[in-house]
């Protein structure tokens, strides 16, 4: 394993590590990131020796609210998540499924209701079942695998 | 009981209860009753179904209710303007209960967050239609006394037909053996027959005289052009399948019962309804009959 780091370490805040290659942008658009003032270190294509290639991203100053970690779980679910003060890791974790996903992907079904602009509607969808795992629409009931919901984000 | 939105919603007590209901009203539907007087029953029908709308009506009827209807063109014309969160919002002071027929789905999902009236979805595009199931169970129980152990087939478009799922999911459930055949091109999706083979013994073929002599229900539906995504798979399945007199007096058990959801296009011929298993139309007077349950359940408790 390279030793050698590709992206400078943060002082406090989250490292989001084990990202599938390409995707750390998703996730920078489901995050509360404030591109403006934030301070955001993105690697894209990383050598990883358990992914071949992966993301990382580190968000100084920031610690991801629990639905964050969700959406961070819909895109990325092999991530872990590192927590930092004063540039050592004190917390790590990987993500996991949420049991509930609200507004933050549209559901698969073009006849479905939420997927109507005219109605006051936010998507949800529930985890049916686990390995692998499956989600299902409460509206329109279709199931949807857990690997399609990041093309189905908003 | 408030909202009918699934059949998902229900569990087994809930079904019974509405099947407890249903038998106290075969009575009501002969003599009438003014349980529901003063009652108003509000028919919302974005998509067409007479058949359905009237049940419903017929059933609040027969408890003394009232009925007020917005159907066909005059919904479709709201629909343009307005939202179905607004209408429901507008049309839930008009009334006591709403039942609702759109051809989107989550449709009375949506309609039952926004309505302080009980919603009873009478089928939500290729969705749900709850109370098809419930009528389908009361049927087979009033038929047969049970539906543990019975031997149901289930025939014909098993892939787009909403109302089977929730059918075949319901007898698993109650622990019925299920039979379900079909064209290849219509089997069951994977998922839905996963699910009942965790909870009941299931066969699945599409040669329906090779297990017409073991069944003790045969419930067979139509293709339906406005499921099907692609129109030209519609043309290779339409007319696929076919129950014939000859077959039903050579292969089926006299006390098989025949049921059908209706209408019905060719998949039975005209000259099976002579048969003494043919069902299908005392099926439509369950209808009424579990509408009413559903009714009281619902406004009386």
């Amino acid at each position: 394993m390279s030793k050698e780091l590709k992206v400078k370490k943060i002082r406090n805040g989250t490292v989001i590590d084990h990202i599938p290659p390409g995707r750390a942008m998703d996730i920078i658009k489901i995050l509360n990131v404030n591109m403006e003032e934030d301070t955001v270190l993105i690697a894209v294509n990383v050598d990883s020796s358990k992914m071949g290639k992966k993301d990382i991203i580190k968000i100084e100053g920031k610690l991801l609210e629990r639905d964050e970690v969700d959406k961070v779980a819909i895109v990325a679910p092999e991530a872990t998540v590192n927590i930092i003060k004063d540039y050592e890791v004190v917390k790590k974790f990987k993500v996991k499924p949420p049991e509930t996903v609200e507004g933050v992907i549209k559901c698969p079904n073009p006849n479905c209701i939420t997927n109507d602009e005219r109605e006051p509607v936010r998507t949800r969808f529930v985890l049916e079942s686990d390995d692998p795992p499956v989600y299902r629409c409460e509206y329109c009931e279709r199931l949807v695998e857990a690997d399609r919901l990041p093309d189905l984000i908003r | 009981m408030f909202h009918v939105i699934s059949i998902r919603d229900f569990s087994r007590d809930d079904i019974e209860r509405v099947l407890e209901r249903a038998r106290e009203m075969e009575e009501v539907y002969e003599t009438g009753d003014d349980r529901l007087e003063g009652k108003i029953l509000c028919t919302l029908f974005f998509a067409p179904s007479t058949r359905t709308r009237l049940s419903f009506e017929s059933a609040m009827l027969r408890l003394g209710g009232d009925v007020i209807s917005m159907v066909g063109k005059e919904a479709a014309s709201t629909a343009k303007g307005e939202n179905l969160a607004d209408t429901v919002r507008t049309v839930q002071h008009y009334c006591d209960v709403i039942v609702l027929r759109h051809p989107k789905e989550g449709a009375a999902r949506l309609a039952a967050e926004y309505s302080s009236v009980p919603v009873i979805n009478a089928g939500d595009g290729a969705n749900q239609h709850p109370t098809q199931t419930l009528l389908d169970l009361y049927t087979i129980v009033k038929e047969k006394g049970r539906i543990e152990g019975l031997r149901v087939g289930v025939l014909g478009d098993l892939k787009y037909a909403r109302t089977v799922h929730s059918l075949v999911q319901a007898l698993a459930e109650f622990g019925a053996r299920i039979y379900l055949i079909s064209p290849p091109e219509l089997r069951i999706p994977e998922h839905v027959r996963v699910d009942i083979e965790g909870k009941a013994e299931v066969t699945e073929t599409e040669d329906v005289t090779e297990v017409l002599p073991e069944l003790d229900v045969l419930y067979v539906t139509r293709i339906q052009r406005e499921m099907f995504p692609d129109p030209e798979e519609f043309e290779k399945v339409k007319g696929s399948y076919k129950i014939t007199r000859r077959m039903i007096e050579e292969y089926a058990d006299d006390d098989l019962v025949i049921l059908h959801p209706l209408p019905r296009v060719d998949e039975i011929e005209p000259d099976v309804d002579e048969l003494p298993q043919a069902r299908y139309f005392d099926q439509v007077r369950n209808g009424v009959v579990v509408r009413m349950a559903l009714l009281d359940l619902i406004l009386n408790g």
